[in-house]
């Protein structure tokens, strides 16, 4: 399968790899998508300026192919300096528009943006009260 | 060591250099499998469409319409057993000089129901299209395949026409085109049948390889099942040196056409002249025939004998078709066209190739009136 | 050393150079028809297809007259199981297989299926293997076929064919064998074996593609229903213009299969076993199929907590396979480690490396390190391999519907 040069980049050189200390608490919020068996898991973390409301690092860890570790690895450099509010309106459309997805793989920019979903859930849970 | 003189290509042709030089590489270095996703595998795969795109190319047809297969017999038995699995039974129509790789599979049909309609051939040689139109109309079969070229007489076969017959009744037309390619000229589109098959060791490229050309929209049931290769029509690793080997041919053969053809005619026609001077029966000579065969017969001459002193003489032509050559039974083309068996006994069949020259044709010739000679004069003896 | 690395030989094998020589003067000045039989071209066409016939004979104990030549493995399988299936429909209906044979034999099976047979799939036991027990208690009085593959094309194990064939013989059962990947690296005695109908490749042991034959048994004598028909060739059972240069490359193939196949099994499990402790020494590499009752060329891993795609994209300088070759460009996770029990991320994640007559203890050690450093790195990048390292067990996680 041929892969384009913005997905081969992400691949060969994943921005944000990592996760954050368990120290970072409340300020973190983690959003885990997807399932061994289905050949993708993507773990996507966001930290939060409190006073700001902006976010201002993330990281990821990706379980996939290449589409999938490229999908996850732009997000990263997507959602910092958004608020949670702008991370939210990322769509995968944009993802896959960016990374010139063959539509086989169209399945990783819907999982990314979910990702982003979830971390944004997980964050606002924790900051709830 | 010494090489007779070769003039047999219908039964099957030199390699020629160029197409040799383009295959050895996959024989050696490139050896990848096509179905294999690495970069040996990309090479092999590319290999393999570009030659589809040059048989597609040659033949006026699309390449994905290019089925490769192990052979022309192959491809014959692809479309006249695939092609009927997917239909009820109903009436199969073949032309009543079809090769063995055309009959044995449609009189096999009959197991499942079928029946077997044959077209008769003229007097003079070719399909009796009149005659044919009428018992298409008449029994409405479901499909038909008939032979482009005669490999014995090489007489040609208005396969358009019937074609048209085909389509005006709802049937499916295949043509072998075993023999006529190269030698006449052959496009998929315009022929306007539903199939055609093609085979690579009649125009230069290696044995092994042949293809079926097929309508996307014909149902045709895989001979060959497992892997999926050539879109599920025919399973196995691809033979890919051949296939790059085929696909060079073709396009060689559209380039040199004109060429070849004018080189092939000039020298039958030298040949027939004195062959007709020594008395000589050629069949199917009132009729279109490939440029490059003669199919003849001398009166109380037996043509095993012939061939066989011409072998030692030093030059390679054939009785009959070289797949029934063990075979003593008289040409079916010839008893087809109500030839007698006596006469079509002293049948020899001589096929050119671009490479002969006419200093080859000469000295055949020469051969061939002392051998008649001798022969006449052992029959006289005899007598 | 060229990169890629090509350690994918069951996939096919390049052929051997001495066996390109033999071919080339087949497709220069002998290039006749062998079925032509009223010239010296076509003779000299024949003599070469008899000693070719009688070269692939030697390597296996046959006789040359028990030798068919087909187009290659995918038409053996084809011709022996639907030609014996078809031909002895009156005495039964039921054919037995196993889950983890070739596509061209599952497909076969399928096609079989629908005329109206009964098929049954054997599960293999984890290890890759059939379980003698469940063989015996699957057979049936209208049991006319069973076809079960020498060794496996995937994970390389060998199946009891010796101990199957004195089952199927007592019982008068045809028993049809696939030996692409067994020709050239386990010892075929079809003098000792009750084996009836078995398929062989060229390609798979450094002769050219286009080119197999099928062992057809005379003493029992076993009889087929041909599937190509036409002037006649081999006796009938398969019509159609045989490919001289092609033959002779697939007898020269088995001739030097023959001479070198002792020597060449030490050299290359050496290989297999410098290559095995190499990647091994990783955590959490799994492999695939019993390691006793394999062939030396073999070896395949399951690297987990890294995603198989991703994985083929990093070594990009290794040629191998991520399941069989003929399916791999589905993303199908491989239906013979399915067999086995492996769970599908496992399936996924397994690199099958096929070690062959031209690789070196150079190309293996560049191999080791590739993978190493690339595994490496694709588990610095997941999830899975994080949580591993935390010592939470995946199994418990409740993952996201997707």
């Amino acid at each position: 399968m041929a892969y384009s040069d913005k997905v081969l980049d992400h691949y060969e050189n994943p921005r944000n790899v990592g996760s954050f200390g368990k120290d970072d608490g409340s300020t973190v919020g983690t959003g885990m998508v997807g399932a061994p068996a289905c050949g993708d898991v993507m773990k996507l973390q966001i930290k939060v300026n409190a006073q700001t409301g902006l976010i201002e690092d993330a990281k990821f860890k990706t379980y996939g192919c290449g589409s999938a570790i490229a999908s996850s690895s732009l997000v990263t450099e997507w959602v910092k300096g958004k608020t949670l509010d702008e991370a939210l309106n990322i769509k995968n459309t944009q993802i896959a528009e960016e990374l010139a997805l063959p539509p086989v793989k169209i399945h990783c920019s819907i999982l990314a943006e979910d990702a982003i979903k979830a971390a944004v859930d997980d964050y606002r849970k924790k900051n709830a009260s | 060591m010494f090489a007779p003189c070769y003039l047999d290509f219908n039964a099957t042709t030199p390699l020629d250099a160029r197409v040799l030089e383009v295959m050895l590489p996959y024989l050696q270095n490139r050896h990848g499998n096509p179905s294999s996703r690495h970069e040996y595998g990309r090479q092999a795969r590319n290999a393999v469409e570009l030659a589809r795109q040059q048989l597609a190319q040659a033949l006026g047809a699309q390449p994905g319409e290019v089925v490769f297969t192990s052979g022309g017999s192959e491809a014959n038995n692809l479309f006249v057993k695939g092609a009927a699995a997917s239909l009820r039974p109903g009436v199969i129509a073949i032309g009543a000089s079809e090769h063995p790789c055309v009959r044995q599979p449609a009189l096999q049909l009959r197991q499942q129901g079928w029946q077997v309609l044959e077209l008769p051939l003229h007097e003079l040689g070719d399909l009796d299209v009149l005659q044919a139109q009428a018992l298409i109309g008449q029994h409405r079969p479901a499909l038909i395949s008939v032979m482009s070229a005669n490999n014995e007489t090489g007489a040609l076969n208005d396969v358009q026409t019937l074609a048209q017959a085909a389509r005006a009744q709802g049937a499916f037309m295949h043509t072998d085109a075993v023999q006529a390619l190269g030698k006449v000229p052959l496009n998929f589109r315009s022929l306007g049948v539903h199939a055609m098959t093609v085979s690579s060791h009649k125009i230069g490229g290696p044995q092994g390889v042949g293809a079926l050309i097929l309508d996307k929209r014909l149902d045709v049931q895989p001979l060959i099942a497992g892997g999926g290769q050539e879109r599920g029509l025919r399973s196995g690793t691809e033979n890919v040196a051949a296939i790059v080997g085929f696909g060079k041919a073709c396009e060689l053969m559209a380039e040199e056409f004109e060429q070849r053809v004018g080189s092939m005619s000039g020298l039958r026609a030298v040949m027939e002249d004195s062959l007709s001077a020594l008395g000589a029966e050629i069949f199917a000579r009132g009729v279109p025939r490939l440029p490059n065969t003669s199919f003849f017969a001398f009166k109380n001459i037996d043509g095993e004998t012939l061939v066989g002193k011409l072998d030692r003489a030093g030059f390679a032509v054939a009785s009959g078709a070289a797949c029934s050559s063990a075979n003593p039974e008289p040409s079916r083309s010839l008893l087809a066209m109500g030839v007698e068996p006596a006469v079509a006994r002293g049948a020899v069949r001589v096929s050119l190739g671009a490479g002969n020259s006419l200093a080859q044709i000469e000295s055949f010739l020469l051969a061939l009136k002392e051998t008649l000679a001798d022969l006449k004069g052992l029959t006289a003896v005899a007598i | 050393m060229k990169l890629p690395i090509y350690l994918d030989y069951s996939a096919t094998t390049p052929v051997d150079p001495r066996v390109a020589e033999k071919m080339i003067p087949y497709l220069t000045e002998h290039f006749g028809n062998p079925a032509s039989r009223s010239h010296a071209y076509g003779w000299e066409a024949e003599d070469a297809v008899e000693r070719a016939r009688e070269q692939v004979a030697a390597l296996i104990n046959a006789d040359a007259k028990e030798i068919v030549w087909t187009s290659g493995a995918t038409e053996s399988n084809n011709l022996a199981i639907k030609g014996a299936a078809n031909f002895y429909s009156g005495k039964g209906k039921h054919l037995i297989t196993l889950k983890t044979e070739h596509k061209a034999v599952l497909d076969t099976m399928r096609e079989l299926e629908r005329q109206g047979f009964e098929v049954t799939y054997l599960d293999v036991r984890e290890d890759g293997l059939l379980d003698m027990e469940v063989f015996k208690q699957t057979l049936r009085p209208d049991t006319i076929l069973v076809s079960v593959m020498f060794v496996n094309n995937e994970i390389g194990v060998i199946q009891p064919i010796a101990e199957i064939g004195e089952i199927c013989r007592e019982r008068g059962i045809i028993f049809h064998v696939d030996s692409a990947q067994a020709a050239g690296k386990v010892e075929i005695d079809l003098q000792k074996l009750k084996v009836d109908l078995m398929s062989f490749s060229a390609h798979k042991i450094y002769g050219p593609k286009g080119i197999g034959a099928l062992y057809v048994r005379r003493k029992p004598r076993v009889r087929l229903e041909a599937q190509m028909h036409g002037g006649g060739h081999e006796r009938g059972m398969r019509s159609g213009t045989l490919p001289t240069h092609q033959i002779v490359g697939m007898g020269e193939a088995f001739r030097l299969a023959k001479e070198e196949m002792a020597s060449e099994n030490t050299r290359i499990r050496a290989l297999r076993d410098r290559l095995l402790a190499g990647l091994t020494t990783m955590e959490a590499v799994y492999i695939n199929g019993d390691m006793e009752h394999r062939v030396p060329h073999n070896l395949n891993l399951s690297f987990a907590y890294v995603e198989g795609e991703s994985m083929i994209m990093a070594i990009k300088d290794i040629a191998v396979s991520s399941g069989s070759a003929c399916t791999s460009a589905s993303l199908e996770p491989s239906y013979v480690l399915r067999a086995l029990g492996r769970p599908d991320e496992l399936a996924h994640s397994s690199i099958r490396f096929t070690i062959g007559r031209f690789t070196t203890e150079e190309e293996v050690d560049y191999t080791i390190k590739l993978i190493c450093s690339k595994v490496g790195k694709l588990r610095e990048l997941s999830p899975l391999w994080e949580m591993f390292q935390e010592g939470i067990d995946l199994n418990t996680v409740q993952w996201a519907a997707h």
